[in-house]
C-alpha cells in the first residue's frame, strides 16, 4: 500500500480572496498581489496538520481543501 | 477479432481523413470510399484493445492515450458519449472542416466509441458559428435515420468562447450551465452529463477510431512514428504558401510540412506552434523538428490543437503577441482571481510595450514579474497557456522588445496575422 500525504489545495473558482487562510497558516500560505492564496509546494508537515484543518474549516467560501495524495505522486 | 476484418483498402498513404475537395459527402459515397463499419455489438472490449494496440492519442490538444479514456468510461454505468467538435482556438479550423466534408466518418467514430463504452446516447458538439459543419452533420444524421440506423445522435451548438471546448466546460454547458471550466474532481469520465460517466472525445480522434475499427491497429501504424502513429490534421497559417488545413503523417518534420504547402516567406524568423495556447519558436531551430509531442519537447513546445502559424518577416512579434494577450485576457471565464487579474495585468503590460509608450521599461519588468503569480493557479489551464505564450515571446522576440522599450518598432507591416474574432460571444 502506498503512503498517503496530506496536501492543501484551493478551489480557485470558489475563492474570493478573503485571505483568512494566510493569516491562520502563514507558514504554508502567502497571498499574491491581488490577495489570492499561494500554497507552498509539498505535503503539510506533521506539526502543522491541526492548523491546516483549522484554516480549512474557517474559510468563509469553503474554498480551501485538504486532499490525501499518494506520497510519491507529490 | 472481428473488428480487424480483412481491410478493404490497405494504403499507407494520405489522405485518410480528408477526402479531396468537392468530394461527395453522402452516405453512399462514404461507404464506397471506406466500406461499412463492421458490426460492433459485443465487440467493445476488443475495439478498445485494438485502439490500445494502434497507439492512438487524442487529437484535441492534450494528447492523452485514447484507450485509457475509453476504458475508464466503459467501467462506469450508463455512460454518454460527447463528440467534441468545439474549436475555441481562432487559429484552428481542422475539426470544423473534418465535420463539414467527412461527417459520416465522424458519426462512425462516435458510434464505434459508443460501442466501446456501452453508451446509447451520443451528443455531437459543434461551434455555434460553424454553420457549414452543422448543416453537413445534420444532413448526415438524417440520411442515416432514413437508412434505418437506430443510433441516437443529438447535435448541439455551444457558444464560441475560447475555453468552451475544454471538457469540463462542455459538460457544464450540456448540463444547462455556462460554458465555463469546472473544478475537478469529478472528471467527466467519473461524473459528467446528467451525472453519468461521460466520454468527451475530439472528433478527429473519433474519425481515427472509425478507421481502426475497419482496418486494425497495424494499418493505423503504417503512418507516423512509433510513439505517435497515424495522420494528423494541421491548420497552417501566416507566411506559408497555401494557408489552410492539411493532413500530414504524424512526426513529419516542419520543413517538409512547409515545403508541401508551397513557397513560404524565406525571411520569416518565428513560428507559433500549438496556436494561442502554444508558444513561439525560432523558425531555424524548429525546421528539422518532427511535428510530434516527442519531437517538439526539446524545444519546450507542444503541438496542442495542431495549429502552426509562420510570422511574416515584416511583422512585429511583440505587436502580434500583445493582440493575442488582450484577446486571451478577454476570454478568461472570469471565475478564478489569478486568471482574471493576472491576464489583465499581462495584457496591459505587453500592450503598453507594443505601443512604445513611455515607461515601457517598467512594463517589461512587470511582465516578467506577473507570470509566476499566475501559472497553475486557475481551475483550468487557460492562465498557463497565456503566460506560456508571453514567456516564449519574451525569449524569441528579445531584440524587438528592446527596440520597443527604446521607443520604436521595426515592423514594416501592421496587418494583423493571427485571427481574432470580432466581439465577444455569450457563455450560454
Amino acid at each position: 500500500m502506498s503512503r498517503r500525504a496530506t496536501h492543501l489545495r484551493v478551489n480557485p473558482i470558489r475563492c474570493d480572496a478573503f485571505g483568512h487562510c494566510a493569516e491562520l497558516l502563514p507558514e504554508l500560505i502567502s497571498l499574491d498581489e491581488w490577495g489570492y492564496p499561494i500554497i507552498a509546494e509539498g505535503p503539510v508537515p506533521h506539526g502543522l496538520q491541526q492548523e491546516a484543518r483549522r484554516a480549512v474549516s474557517l474559510c468563509p467560501r469553503l474554498a480551501l481543501l485538504i486532499e490525501q495524495r499518494d506520497a510519491d505522486s507529490a | 477479432m472481428s473488428v480487424a476484418v480483412q481491410p478493404r483498402q490497405r494504403v499507407a498513404t494520405l489522405p485518410r481523413l480528408l477526402p479531396p475537395a468537392g468530394a461527395d459527402a453522402s452516405l453512399g459515397a462514404h461507404i464506397e470510399r471506406y466500406g461499412h463499419l463492421p458490426g460492433l455489438r459485443g465487440e467493445g472490449r476488443a475495439l478498445i484493445s485494438a485502439v490500445e494496440a494502434s497507439g492512438l492519442r487524442g487529437r484535441g490538444g492534450a494528447g492523452f492515450p485514447t484507450h485509457l479514456k475509453l476504458a475508464a468510461v466503459a467501467a462506469g454505468r450508463s455512460p454518454i458519449v460527447v463528440a467534441n467538435g468545439i474549436e475555441g482556438e481562432p487559429a484552428s479550423h481542422k475539426d470544423s472542416l473534418l465535420m463539414q466534408i467527412n461527417p459520416h466518418l465522424v458519426l462512425d467514430g462516435a458510434a464505434a466509441a459508443a460501442a466501446c463504452v456501452g453508451a446509447r446516447t451520443i451528443v455531437i458538439a459543434v461551434n455555434r458559428s460553424a454553420t457549414s459543419a452543422h448543416a453537413s452533420l445534420a444532413g448526415a444524421i438524417a440520411e442515416r435515420a432514413g437508412a434505418g440506423s437506430h443510433a441516437q445522435f443529438e447535435l448541439v451548438t455551444p457558444p464560441d468562447r475560447f475555453v468552451a471546448g475544454e471538457e469540463t466546460a462542455l459538460v457544464q454547458w450540456l448540463n444547462g450551465g455556462p460554458a465555463k471550466p469546472a473544478f475537478v474532481p469529478p472528471r467527466p469520465y467519473e461524473r459528467g452529463v446528467r451525472g453519468r460517466p461521460t466520454l468527451v472525445q475530439n472528433v478527429e480522434t473519433l474519425a481515427n477510431i472509425a478507421l481502426i475499427a475497419r482496418h486494425g491497429p497495424d494499418w493505423f501504424r503504417e503512418l507516423g512514428s512509433e510513439s505517435e502513429p497515424g495522420s494528423m490534421l494541421v491548420t497552417l497559417g501566416g507566411a506559408v504558401g497555401r494557408p489552410g488545413i492539411t493532413e500530414l503523417e504524424s512526426a513529419l518534420p516542419l520543413r517538409a510540412a512547409l515545403e508541401r504547402s508551397g513557397d513560404s516567406d524565406g525571411a520569416a524568423r518565428a513560428v507559433l506552434v500549438g496556436g494561442y495556447f502554444g508558444a513561439w519558436v525560432p523558425l531555424v531551430s524548429a525546421l528539422d523538428a518532427p511535428l510530434s509531442e516527442a519531437g517538439l519537447r526539446p524545444l519546450g513546445v507542444s503541438l496542442g490543437a495542431r495549429s502552426l502559424t509562420v510570422l511574416p518577416h515584416a511583422t512585429c512579434g511583440v505587436v502580434e503577441t500583445a493582440r493575442l494577450a488582450a484577446y486571451l485576457a478577454g476570454e478568461s471565464a472570469g471565475q478564478c482571481g489569478p486568471c482574471v487579474f493576472g491576464l489583465r495585468a499581462i495584457a496591459d503590460a505587453i500592450g503598453s510595450i507594443a505601443a512604445c509608450e513611455p515607461g515601457a521599461n517598467d512594463a517589461l519588468r512587470r511582465l516578467r514579474g506577473v507570470a509566476p503569480q499566475v501559472t497553475g493557479r486557475g481551475a483550468c489551464a487557460h492562465p498557463n497557456g497565456a503566460t506560456r505564450l508571453v514567456a516564449s515571446a519574451l525569449t524569441v522576440f528579445r531584440d524587438e522588445f528592446a527596440h520597443h522599450v527604446a521607443g520604436h518598432c521595426t515592423a514594416r507591416s501592421f496587418e494583423p496575422v493571427l485571427p481574432i474574432p470580432a466581439g465577444r460571444a455569450e457563455w450560454r
